[in-house]
């Protein structure tokens, strides 16, 4: 059924109506003419020279004469799918290789399952490209508000899209935004949709959108604020958002700046986070020389001398208290403080030899404030006793005391490593992962700040937790 | 302290999100507002709407309520003990925020998470609160993930499945010794036991669609879940069987995998270094092995090395192949699906063209060329019309020719 002759051209009255090309490749199919006779033309392209003096008017040729009982053209599912989307690309040789395809189905009807052939195969990318184009704009579409002359909402786009897919979009953001007013402008078209009836426009201009909308500060704090500058990985953001779209997204302008600074900004966090440990000391001279040179945390860098452990190698319990207060700073030993002479009196009344008890803190340097000439004692951070719970592990490794007692929610953090209640957790031994057990106890200088009748009641609890820690050690 | 404005709480809450790595918009039923009434859509596949510079995508709001929080976990930035700003979200104030997104077609929709305050069911209560906001009196179409609190109390669990897409609980850490050193305020049952409940309430609310067409649809994007790999000493192997376990145990449609990152005022418990980002990439390759290229958890964990760890130069597929040699090469022409899809190079996609085009004729290398993305790393693997690899799958330096070795990526903030 070949017919060879002149070439044909059809016109074709838009560039994204598939129901056009469709009915005239039908007519073409069932007269038998080659795709090498068919030539397509778009609107607005020219008759160009090429064809100067060729038999082609600008009406295009007519349609052939179709015998009626002509059989229809044989098409698979497939073909229709990958055609209905391909018609939609810019390329312009989309009506030649689909109608080249439509001819070869015709003898090979299962043609369409076969990818690795370079017609299937081209006709595949261009409906993907399509089908990403399409999906873009759902994605990148950016509405603005702007209250219209009756005082209500209006939400207004730009955009631009690469393929011929304004119109098969429509649906979708009809579905989504049905009680909205709203409008999409294109340079190939636009879309008005008032809640009711959707309308076409002709094409517009990047000026005819609104300049901005106040709800876009929001929108790129949000979009500074979600980015994760220790896993920068541009290449996989520019994959899926192209440049190309970013000058009609409202947060891609904070893009250069985010990417500059996010290594920094890591850098910053990593050195935070004091992940620099050098090899744990393994005798107690050892301990005691790295600590007085720790600088891990702001304590350890205001000039305070270290203040290390006291009491015997292998002390079988070890007292924790908090920091080194000024008495301590200034002799450097721990507990001769006040709150030291209270720990002394009622390890006295409860039976409790302290001269076999190693004596250590939490934390190592003394913070404070300075008020005048007095030093006042402030509570370390909770940072501050986990940056420093590192030397309390190391000394507990060494000495392997059967018993630690911690006095304070300070020391109890740094021995368990999480928040603790000390009035909830006190008076009771809770095993610890080394097979040791901890007693937890409140913080002498907790007493010295009650009042009498209190500080009567409290010392008695305290005594008798060191009561109870004497009777373990002598059962 | 002077009050918070809007874009102020919004940088701080938005800021404390972004370690949750799901952002899935996907899975869930088909929904719009043309009735007339409300707003949105949802269909089957998620839109991103936008990528960060850490390619990650943008699809929710992504915010928590609040960071304040009276747990103490060391691998959060919320924990009770660090030093960030704090904020709070009124439930009004995210319902607000998620509409202005949403109309501009910023956003498919919300993914709500909370530091806990006053106790686990007050801030179930406060996140239920902002998702019935939205749809019930802004008769909100869109996406709605939930983020569960396991210690809450059971009856809101199952109130948040019937206003939100997906529900999720994190089960952290992959093994219970971690949790227990490093969440010490959460426990591993209580977790399961939440995503027991949650996946009867999943099973229930099926049950019921089926026999009463007007039952109301129970969290139909199922629930998810995520661990952080790094923070702990578990290997690539524990957290394969840790996952593989989940997913049969509780239905899950994903877990998700988070390589720690520094986070700012870290815990100085973490005496760690960040494992490098190809270790999550590894393993959600490893779960995309079990779900849809039918390997056995087995089997993945045997492209493991001896410590457990997948191979980082390679991918675990082509580690396999390299360890099982002997089930190589495979015939293009003849071979069944499953042991097409084991063939390094050869996706779900090609796998599927390859079937359909074997069909029409025998495929040569040529062929093949067209329909993957590398044909030098699928050709030592392979037998087609024209190409048998003699010795290829012998040769002792396979993985040099299949995987080249590049230029070692130096670790920036290295030792």
């Amino acid at each position: 059924m070949n017919v060879s002759g002149p070439a044909r051209t059809v016109f074709l009255a838009a560039q994204d109506d598939f129901g056009l090309w469709r009915d005239a490749a039908r007519g073409l199919i069932q007269a038998g003419i080659a795709p090498d006779h068919v030539i397509w033309r778009l609107p607005g392209e020219h008759v160009g020279d090429l064809f100067a003096g060729s038999s082609v008017s600008e009406a295009g040729d007519a349609l052939p004469q179709v015998a009626v009982d002509a059989p229809s053209p044989r098409v698979s599912r497939a073909f229709l799918d990958h055609a209905a989307r391909a018609v939609l690309h810019a390329d312009p040789g989309r009506f030649d290789l689909l109608y080249r395809l439509l001819w070869r189905l015709q003898s090979a009807p299962r043609l369409m399952e076969d990818r690795a052939d370079p017609d299937v195969r081209r006709i595949d990318g261009l409906a993907r490209a399509v089908g990403r184009d399409i999906h873009k704009m759902r994605a990148f579409v950016r509405f603005r508000e702007v209250a219209d002359a009756q005082g209500s909402n209006h939400y207004v786009a730009w955009f631009e899209p690469a393929h011929h897919i304004l119109k098969a979009n429509a649906a979708f953001f009809v579905r989504r935004f049905t009680t909205m007013r709203w409008s999409i402008l294109t340079p190939l078209g636009a879309l008005h949709w008032d809640g009711e009836t959707l309308r076409e426009g002709p094409p517009a201009q990047r000026a005819d959108a609104p300049g901005a909308d106040p709800a876009e500060d929001l929108w790129r704090t949000y979009y500074a604020a979600i980015f994760n500058p220790a896993r920068l990985k541009v290449g996989a953001m520019v994959k899926e958002m192209p440049r190309r779209y970013w000058k009609n997204l409202p947060e891609a302008a904070l893009i250069p700046e985010l990417v500059a600074t996010a290594q920094a900004r890591e850098a910053a966090m990593v050195a935070l986070g004091g992940n620099d440990a050098p090899p744990a000391p393994e005798t107690l001279a050892d301990l005691e020389a790295a600590v007085g040179a720790c600088r891990r945390c702001a304590i350890g860098c205001n000039g305070t001398r270290a203040v290390a452990g006291e009491g015997p190698d292998r002390a079988r319990v070890m007292i924790v208290g908090e920091q080194p207060g000024d008495c301590e700073e200034r002799d450097g030993r721990p507990f001769i403080g006040p709150a030291g002479q209270v720990l002394r009196s009622c390890a006295d009344a409860a039976g409790l030899d302290l001269a076999s008890v190693r004596l250590t803190n939490a934390v190592r340097h003394f913070r404070f404030v300075a008020r005048g000439k007095v030093r006042l004692h402030q509570n370390p951070s909770a940072r501050e006793i986990d940056t420093c719970r590192w030397w309390l592990d190391a000394e507990r490794r060494i000495v392997a005391p059967r018993l630690v007692l911690a006095l304070g929610a300070s020391a109890a953090r740094a021995v368990l490593g999480r928040t603790v209640a000390v009035q909830k957790e006190r008076g009771v031994f809770l095993p610890l992962d080394d097979g040791a057990d901890l007693l937890i106890t409140a913080h002498p200088s907790y007493l010295l700040r009650l009042g009498d009748k209190a500080r009567a009641e409290e010392e008695r609890r305290f005594t008798a937790d060191l009561a109870m820690l004497a009777r373990r050690i002598a059962g | 302290m002077a009050q918070l404005t809007t874009l102020e709480k919004l940088a701080i809450l938005a800021d404390a999100a972004k370690y949750d790595a799901s952002c899935a918009s996907s899975g869930t039923t088909r929904r719009d507002s043309r009735g007339g009434k409300g707003i949105g859509s949802t269909q089957g596949m998620g839109i991103c709407h936008a990528y960060a510079p850490d390619g990650r995508c943008i699809s929710l709001l992504k915010v928590l309520l609040t960071n304040h929080c009276i747990f103490d976990c060391h691998y959060c930035v919320n924990r009770k003990s660090s030093n960030v700003r704090r904020a709070r979200f009124s439930p009004q104030e995210v319902a607000d925020l998620t509409l202005a997104f949403y109309r501009r077609n910023y956003i498919e929709g919300l993914f709500l998470s909370s530091g806990i305050v006053k106790s686990s069911s007050h801030t179930m209560e406060q996140m239920i609160e902002t998702a019935r906001i939205l749809r019930e009196e802004h008769g909100f179409r869109g996406y709605i993930h939930l983020k569960t609190i396991p210690e809450a109390d059971p009856e809101l669990v199952r109130r948040a499945g019937l206003h939100a897409d997906r529900v999720s609980i994190n089960v952290e850490l992959p093994t219970e010794a971690g949790l227990a050193r490093l969440a010490p305020d959460k426990s591993a049952p209580r977790i399961e036991g939440a995503m027991g409940l949650m996946q009867g309430a999943l099973l229930e609310g099926r049950d019921a669609r089926r026999r009463f067409r007007h039952a109301p649809r129970f969290a139909p994007g199922g629930q998810s879940t995520q661990m952080i790999v790094g923070a702990d000493a578990a290997s690539d192997a524990d957290i394969i069987t840790r996952a593989s376990t989940l997913y049969d145990r509780f239905a899950l449609r994903r877990v998700y995998y988070s390589a720690f990152s520094p986070i700012p005022d870290a815990s100085a418990v973490l005496p760690l270094r960040r494992p490098p980002l190809m270790r999550e990439h590894r393993l959600y390759q490893s779960d995309w092995l079990m779900r849809f290229y039918g390997y056995a958890p087995d089997e993945v964990r045997a492209a493991a090395d001896p410590a457990g760890m997948l191979p980082l130069d390679i991918d675990p597929k082509l580690a396999f192949a390299l360890r099982f040699r002997e089930q190589f090469p495979v015939d293009v022409n003849r071979a069944p699906r499953d042991l097409l899809l084991r063939v390094p190079g050869l996706g779900v996609r090609a796998v599927q063209q390859i079937l359909s085009a074997r069909r029409q004729r025998r495929l040569r290398l040529e062929d093949l060329a067209r329909l993957t993305v590398s044909l030098t790393k699928v050709r030592p693997f392979i037998v087609a019309a024209d190409w048998r690899p003699v010795l290829l799958t012998d040769r002792a330096d396979l993985r040099q020719i299949v995987a080249p070795p590049v230029g070692e990526q130096l670790e920036l903030f290295g030792p």
